[in-house]
């Protein structure tokens, strides 16, 4: 096995976010679907790191823009909650399929 | 192999196969936790790249604060013991094998790019380069997006404190 390298951390943060766009397609419960954007959102964040790293290590873009996402990452987790936690208190149930009084 | 490489595999193995649980379980406490292993290790592949700094903040914001969230919002919505619907398995299976298309596609298409490193001089990732390029105002400063950002978290929370309150029947 060569040395680890750009291209497996590629192949990690790939491997994450497609397993968590399958969590997003598979899940109904609005918690799960946040797990998986939080999945997403960290091979985003891998893949910044490891670019600036391994071809612009001169300058520390990416490096801030991981930080930024994470920011931006805990305001939208914050507000998620906050949205389900007001659903289930309408609708006592956080599945996405129960929540249709929009919808018509 | 040596120990880099070893630890580096580990990590992957860590990171990938608590995701792939925290995605496939069916009761929702255990996703939550392998959640947290995987965000775990992600902060170990950052501390193995030497972006101690990155890492650091990993861990406190999203192991110490979100997951530490989705767990409170857990225990406020789910009822103790019950386990997720089970969805049809032509869904499941459509899910599945999108993803997987998908992700050989990149893969392809990764593999099949050759990136170009720039040969310049290595700015190390120290808190002090971080701190005086983010709090600079001259070229490349990232003073804006910082404030921005603060501005951003701001409205956040008082959006949640809006959104989340008990507002009193009117009716009753």
């Amino acid at each position: 096995m060569s040395t680890p390298g750009l291209y497996h951390i590629l192949f990690i943060s790939t491997a994450l976010f497609f397993i968590g766009v399958y969590g997003f397609l598979t899940r109904r419960n609005l918690i799960t679907m946040l797990m998986g954007i939080e999945l997403i959102l960290n091979s985003v964040n891998l893949n910044f790191v490891a670019f600036n790293k391994y071809l612009w290590p001169h300058r520390l873009d990416g490096l801030f823009f991981t930080l930024f996402i994470v920011a931006i990452a805990a305001a939208e987790a914050a507000v998620a909650i906050a949205i389900i936690i007001n659903l289930y208190r309408n609708h006592r149930s956080i599945d996405v399929e129960d929540v249709q009084s929009m919808k018509y | 192999m040596d120990g880099s490489q070893i630890i580096f595999f580990m990590l992957a193995a860590l990171t990938l196969v608590s995701a792939v649980l925290s995605v496939t379980t069916r009761q929702i406490f255990r996703a939550a936790i392998f959640l947290l292993f995987s965000l775990i290790g992600v902060a170990g592949l950052y501390f193995w790249m030497q972006y101690e700094f990155i890492a650091a903040v990993q861990i406190v914001v999203y192991v110490g604060g979100i997951t530490v969230l989705i767990i409170f919002s857990i225990f406020l919505t789910q009822q103790a013991g019950e386990k997720l619907a089970v969805y049809k398995a032509g869904r499941k299976l459509f899910a599945a094998l999108a993803s997987f298309c998908a992700f050989a596609f990149t893969m392809l298409l990764v593999f099949q790019h050759s990136f170009i490193a720039t040969n310049k001089p290595t700015v190390l990732p120290t808190v002090k380069n971080i701190g005086t390029q983010m709090l600079s105002t001259d070229q490349f400063g990232y003073a804006l997006p910082f404030e921005l950002v603060s501005i951003l978290l701001l409205a956040a929370m008082v959006g949640c404190i809006i959104i989340a309150i008990r507002t009193k029947q009117v009716n009753s």
